[in-house]
């Protein structure tokens, strides 16, 4: 027999759980789309040297795991004098985790960006900030939308580790109401279609978002 | 007085010596047709004269100006030096208007309602006022170049250099584009054109310039150049393109 009855006592812990697990992910998608952009642009228009320090931060992010990425944040950087809450230190590794993933995937879509149009901009006198702002961002966000939504989503239910620096995210919830109940089977279900909807709505958000930016495709 | 000037220009890629001192002067009103074989360094004269390319030895200047490639150059450069690609390289997210307003708005500083107006006047000229709203990839080849053309004259320049823009268009949509380009020929806009088209060079041209081997070969004016060529080069060049 399956007690689902027996979470509602929980609705509570779930709800503020989805509140921290929504608010981190709104914040972390922002802040780490924001962080790509610009590493991505150093990396493909800027100097020699900022090229190299964008290469050695994307690598090193993308080749070692994220619970150690957090870890050493939340556990490390005190030894070096930085005392960060979990909740701070879970913001930092999420946004720079996605910061590193969607550098990649934002550069692609610099890199699509036929010079014609860049020297199209030169000549009717833009600057090079008015070119990137105005002329370069939207159709190169188009050509890597979709996959810049799925990596948003990725390290929105990567997040899930967070729980393990305490912070009261849904599978914290998840954890703590199973070890109450013992109802594992109910809570992480209930859990995983929480997760499922988030997506779900992440995904919407994107495409909404997506349907103002790229009007032109679909217009007149 | 001379509004484009160069003067023993030099360009190298590298090793490769692409203009081979280039002389040229050019006056306020004169229509100039570059043509030569492919691989002449017609374009890069073009990319040079707007500041595009750098050019190691000679000088060029336009309006008195002398020019360099560094960027602020090249932006003061853009204000009174226009160009047309044959790619057109219209923004696909702006429409038409807003390509045509971008440049008076965020560089002249222009404000909305006055940028706005000179779009239209300029897409009228171009006759394509009716299609201020529409996106780029919903017209013609020829209709984006012409959006282009009124984009570049929307910023007043004082010389437009076009680079084989009708080369990119189906035959049948090469006309519409001249014709735009004889217009402002008549009304006097100084206009230096890398073409193919030697009717157009003779017709509405008032000089025309050979390059061969990054070299100003033989130049003059147009009806008695290509009625009249001097050099074998030029002939044989006649030869193969007529
Ligand atoms: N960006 C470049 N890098 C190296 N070589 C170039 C570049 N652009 C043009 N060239 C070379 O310079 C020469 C002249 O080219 P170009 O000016 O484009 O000739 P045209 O326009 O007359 O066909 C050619 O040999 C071409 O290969
Ligand atoms: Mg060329």
């Amino acid at each position: 027999m399956l007690y689902f009855s027996d979470l509602l006592q929980y609705s509570d812990v779930f709800l503020s759980a989805l509140k921290t697990t929504v608010e981190l992910t709104v914040l972390t998608t922002i802040l780490g789309v924001v962080l790509g952009t610009v590493c991505a642009t150093v990396r493909q228009y800027g100097n020699r040297a900022g090229q190299r320090v964008v290469s050695v931060y994307v690598e090193l992010i993308r080749n070692t795991p994220f619970i150690v990425q957090l870890f050493f944040i939340f556990f490390g950087l005190p030894a070096i004098g930085m005392m960060l809450s979990p909740w701070e230190a879970s913001m930092i590794a999420l946004t720079i985790n996605l910061g590193a993933y969607s550098t990649e995937i934002i550069r692609a879509g610099l890199a699509s960006i036929s010079k014609g149009q860049i020297e199209a901009a030169k000549v009717l006198g833009l600057n090079f900030r008015q070119t990137l702002t105005r002329v370069i961002f939207i159709p190169a966000f188009e050509k890597i939308y979709p996959a810049l939504t799925s990596q948003c989503i990725i390290v929105m239910l990567g997040s899930a580790v967070i729980s393990q620096i305490s912070v009261q995210d849904l599978t914290y919830a998840a954890n703590l109401v199973q070890s109450r109940n013992f109802r594992a089977f109910e809570s992480y279900l209930v859990t995983a279609l929480l997760y499922l909807g988030l997506s779900i709505l992440l995904r919407f958000a994107f495409n909404a978002l997506g349907k103002r930016l790229f009007a032109y495709r679909t217009s007149n | 007085m001379s509004l484009v000037n160069l003067h023993q220009v030099h360009k190298y890629y590298g090793d490769h010596h692409v203009l081979k001192g280039i002389d040229l002067d050019i006056k306020a009103g004169e229509v100039v047709s570059i043509i030569g074989k492919s691989g002449s360094g017609k374009s890069t004269l073009l990319r040079c004269i707007n500041g595009l390319e750098q050019y190691q030895e000679g000088g060029i200047t336009v309006d008195g100006k002398e020019v360099t490639t560094e960027d602020i150059q090249v932006r003061r450069l853009a204000l009174s030096v226009g160009m047309i690609f044959q790619n057109f390289n219209l923004f696909p997210h702006m429409t038409v208007g807003e390509n045509v307003m971008l440049a008076p708005t965020i560089v002249l500083k222009k404000s909305k309602a006055e940028a706005e107006a000179t779009a239209r006047a300029m897409l009228e000229k171009v006759g394509l006022a009716e299609k201020f709203d529409s996106f780029p990839e919903k017209l013609s080849g020829g209709q984006q170049q012409r959006v282009a053309i009124a984009r570049a004259l929307a910023m007043s320049p004082k010389v437009l250099l076009c680079d084989e823009i009708t080369s990119a268009l189906d035959p049948e949509l090469v006309g519409e584009v001249l014709k735009v380009l004889e217009q402002l020929a008549k009304e006097g806009i100084t206009l230096v054109l890398v073409t193919h088209e030697m009717n157009f060079a003779r017709d509405v041209g008032s000089r025309v310039v050979f390059m061969h081997q990054g070299k100003v070969w033989e130049q003059g004016d147009s009806k008695t150049i290509l009625s009249n060529p001097q050099t074998d080069e030029l002939k044989q060049f006649m030869g193969a393109v007529l």
